[in-house]
């Protein structure tokens, strides 16, 4: 594999693992947040939310697929074999992820976070915003979680995106593609590549949740 | 005078737990200690005087109040933003907020510490910046849950002064203690609990001198836990 190739699919996983986490993160940050608020979202949601986490991506892309293939409801947007329709697929994995990340730290601060607030005579509707700013070492962790989900991903990723060469080939499909032809010196190193965008990455967010 | 708060008829009830509070006043510049062994309700009067907890029968009313828990509850942020949360959370402007805050806090003796990280302070200091936060949010009645429960003799008697000085500048105070020799150096008036109910609300002098009461008796003589 020529470097440039490589290059082009490492951006490309970036691109794809990164917009999937935030379009997944905007929905779940508030999400988790407002659950910890409610006392937890009650049993049964966090057992629907943790489920979640075990969602299997290869069921997450096939229904996907459905959805988007021309014959679907939404085959009208055009998106199946493309990017777009892998960062969808990725943000319905970290979803859960992000969401349940967050609501696990945030429950830990939330009474304490509420107790302030009002003691200095805050209103109800300033403890979601103060909650936000204390829970920036959650937030990391829940978009290091999302991100990592999204990043490592290859079964919705596949089924969706097509893994085509110059267009949706990411390093994960790229790791099975040169696995299955045999070369596996190739597929190694495309694997390296990944640890090492996921450490950075993940290195990257521990940095700015430092105090 | 006329009073910063007063309750009539309180009443809360929490599972085994109840507590009533016929009438109380507190008056400007006034300290109001209250007494009592551990789970006598001292907390819960507080966070009813609050508003925090909602009485199930009765009136709390009166000027701006604030609790301030035994546990200085800091933020993951610097001192002086700490300091200023109160009044970033009642619409000042943070430039505003920043500075009323630094000058206070030169007051109660953290004016050199207001860029550090709230968690590196020592227990004495955290009250002394909880207590300044409380102050400068200006509440016409201050309501104090042990805040020197934790903290050395040096560290308590710093912590003495900003409330003599709280009721000098015409503040209601309502400090819940188990140090009964802090409630006879500040206090005006004693409001002794027990069990949920006000067994003796009376002058200090008097509660401390001539107990009415032979459960205060017991308590002052350390025969009531």
């Amino acid at each position: 594999m020529e470097a440039a190739e490589l290059w082009e699919i490492t951006l490309r996983s970036l691109w794809v693992a990164g917009a999937a986490t935030l379009l997944a993160a905007l929905p779940a940050v508030p999400l988790g947040l407002w659950l910890a608020l409610k006392g937890g979202g009650g049993l049964w949601g966090r057992v629907l939310l943790y489920a979640g986490m075990a969602l299997p991506s290869v069921v997450v892309g096939l229904f996907l697929y459905l959805l988007l293939s021309r014959s679907g409801p939404l085959g009208f947007w055009g998106l199946l074999y493309t990017p777009y329709a892998m960062v969808l697929a990725e943000a319905i994995l970290a979803f859960p992820l992000i969401a349940a990340f967050v609501l696990s730290g945030a429950r830990a601060r939330v009474e304490e976070v509420r107790l302030l607030v009002r003691s200095l005579g805050g209103r109800e509707a300033q403890v979601l915003p103060t909650l936000f700013g204390e829970s920036r070492r959650t937030l990391a962790a829940a978009l290091a979680a999302g991100f990592g989900g999204a990043i490592s991903e290859v079964g919705a990723a596949t089924l969706v995106g097509g893994d085509i060469r110059h267009h949706t080939r990411v390093l994960t499909t790229a790791i099975v593609v040169e696995t299955r032809k045999g070369e596996l010196e190739a597929a190694l190193a495309l694997g390296m590549v990944l640890l090492g965008v996921a450490l950075v990455v993940t290195a990257l967010l521990v940095l700015l949740e430092r105090e | 005078m006329k009073p910063v708060l007063w309750v009539k008829g309180l009443s809360y009830r929490q599972g085994g737990f109840s507590l009533e509070v016929g009438g109380l006043e507190v008056y400007p510049g006034e300290i109001l200690a209250v007494l009592g062994p551990s789970g006598s309700g001292k907390t819960t009067l507080l966070r009813l005087l609050s508003g925090l907890l909602p009485p199930e029968e009765g009136r709390v009313e009166g000027g701006f109040r604030v609790y301030l828990p035994q546990t200085p509850l800091l933020l993951r942020r610097s001192v002086l933003e700490n300091a200023a949360f109160g009044l970033r959370l009642h619409g000042v402007p943070r430039g505003e907020a920043h500075r009323r805050a630094q000058a206070l806090l030169e007051r109660v003796g953290l004016g050199t510490k207001a860029r550090q990280a709230a968690h590196t302070l020592s227990g004495g200091e955290a009250v002394r910046l909880a207590l300044a936060r409380t102050l400068l949010v200006d509440p016409e009645v201050l309501l104090l849950d042990e805040p020197t429960a934790s903290l050395d003799p040096a560290n308590a008697a710093q912590v003495e002064v900003l409330l003599r000085e709280a009721a000098q500048e015409g503040r209601g105070v309502v400090l819940a203690t188990h140090d009964l020799f802090q409630a006879r150096r500040l206090a005006a008036r004693v409001l002794f609990l027990l069990q949920g109910q006000v067994v003796e609300l009376t002058e200090a002098q008097s509660f401390f001198q001539r107990p009415q009461d032979p459960r205060s008796r017991a308590f002052l003589e350390g025969r009531l836990f």
